[in-house]
């Protein structure tokens, strides 16, 4: 039963999350620091989650990248 | 946004997962049999069914902005995971997906394994991998269908985009009796992987409160904007792929690219 229950849990771990934790990470952090800013602050952050998104695929990449040769 | 672009989005990328499935039950079924192969798709297919019936409902109950901050992020997320192992792969670091050689490794276990009856199944091998196969291919396009959907308040746009590409590809598929090796995959998935993270980034940041400079007009502008970053690091990393691998021939040998094993996605 456990088992079932790890390996359920690994599989969407696997579907939503992927190989780079990291990058959900940081998409996680952005949508609640754009909340805060929207919410709080009373700035319209828009631009805040793309440039995250985008901060964070090349983080992802260089780090998948580094020390390899193609 | 009107229901073309929504059926065209959810159909090339149910295509691209369409075709992952076909050829896991196309090497079966040839190698095999049909009967068992055919009760593996059909089983899978009512499962997937149900999480549909169950899920698609259940998730319009949620407020708007509560489901677009949720799905939002799920997508962006997604998406991004995908284009990662599309860039990767374009540029050269991750062997690219190959329904030939993905067909052949399948064939070769089908023909290995031992034919043992189960549960009224004559090859329980045949109905196992089929089932496998089509519902964990088939859980990312319920995923896409039910988050693109209900997001655009059309779950049957949605529905329908799914399922004419999921008949393209098995009328193709059985039709000329072999994986669809020549469809550009890499090309489909990076496309597909830019349409998530803008529509994933798009909603999750309106959920999160924001309104977006000319409201759903900013999609058409975000769309280019990660589709442009997107080529641009794939052009870095092949130039840097290129000045490593000039390095290396006056130094230590290569190491070996990426390996075909990350994830279910891809």
């Amino acid at each position: 039963m456990l088992r079932s229950l790890k390996s359920f849990g690994a599989f969407w771990y696997d579907f939503v999350i992927g190989d780079d934790w990291h990058v959900a990470a940081v998409i996680v952090v952005a949508l609640a620091v754009t909340a805060l800013l929207v919410h709080v602050a009373g700035v319209n952050a828009w631009w805040l989650l793309p440039l995250c998104a985008f901060a964070a695929l090349g983080w992802s990449l260089v780090r998948a990248t580094a020390g390899k040769s193609r | 946004m009107t229901a073309l672009p929504l059926v065209l989005t959810v159909f090339v990328a149910c295509a691209v997962e369409a075709v992952e499935a076909l050829t896991i039950v196309l090497a079966v079924g040839l190698t095999r049999q049909w009967r068992s192969t055919f009760q593996g798709l059909a089983a899978a297919l009512v499962v997937l069914a149900a999480v549909v019936a169950v899920l698609g409902p259940t998730i319009t109950l949620l407020p708007l902005t509560a489901l677009r901050l949720v799905v939002g992020a799920l997508l962006a997320i997604f998406g991004l995971q995908w284009l990662r192992k599309a860039i990767l792969r374009a540029a050269g670091y991750k062997a690219l997906h190959d329904e030939a050689s993905a067909y052949l490794r399948e064939v070769a276990a089908a023909k290995s394994a031992p034919v043992s009856a189960r549960r009224g199944v004559s090859d329980w091998y045949a109905f196992t991998l089929s089932f496998k196969g089509v519902l964990l291919e088939g859980l990312e396009v319920v995923f896409i269908v039910i988050t693109f959907g209900d997001n655009q308040h059309d779950l049957a746009a949605a529905v329908v985009g799914a399922a004419l590409a999921v008949v393209v590809v098995a009328v193709t598929g059985f039709v000329v009796r072999a994986p669809l090796s020549r469809v550009p995959e890499n090309a489909l998935k990076f496309a597909v992987g830019i349409m998530l993270t803008s529509f994933g980034t798009f909603w999750g940041a309106e959920g999160a409160g924001v309104t977006w400079p000319g409201g759903d007009a900013a999609l058409l502008g975000l769309i280019p904007v990660v589709a442009v970053v997107s080529l641009g690091y794939t052009a870095w990393l092949r130039r840097r792929g290129r000045s490593a691998a000039g390095a290396d021939r006056s130094g230590p040998p290569a190491r070996a690219p990426l390996s075909e094993t990350e994830g279910v996605t891809g």
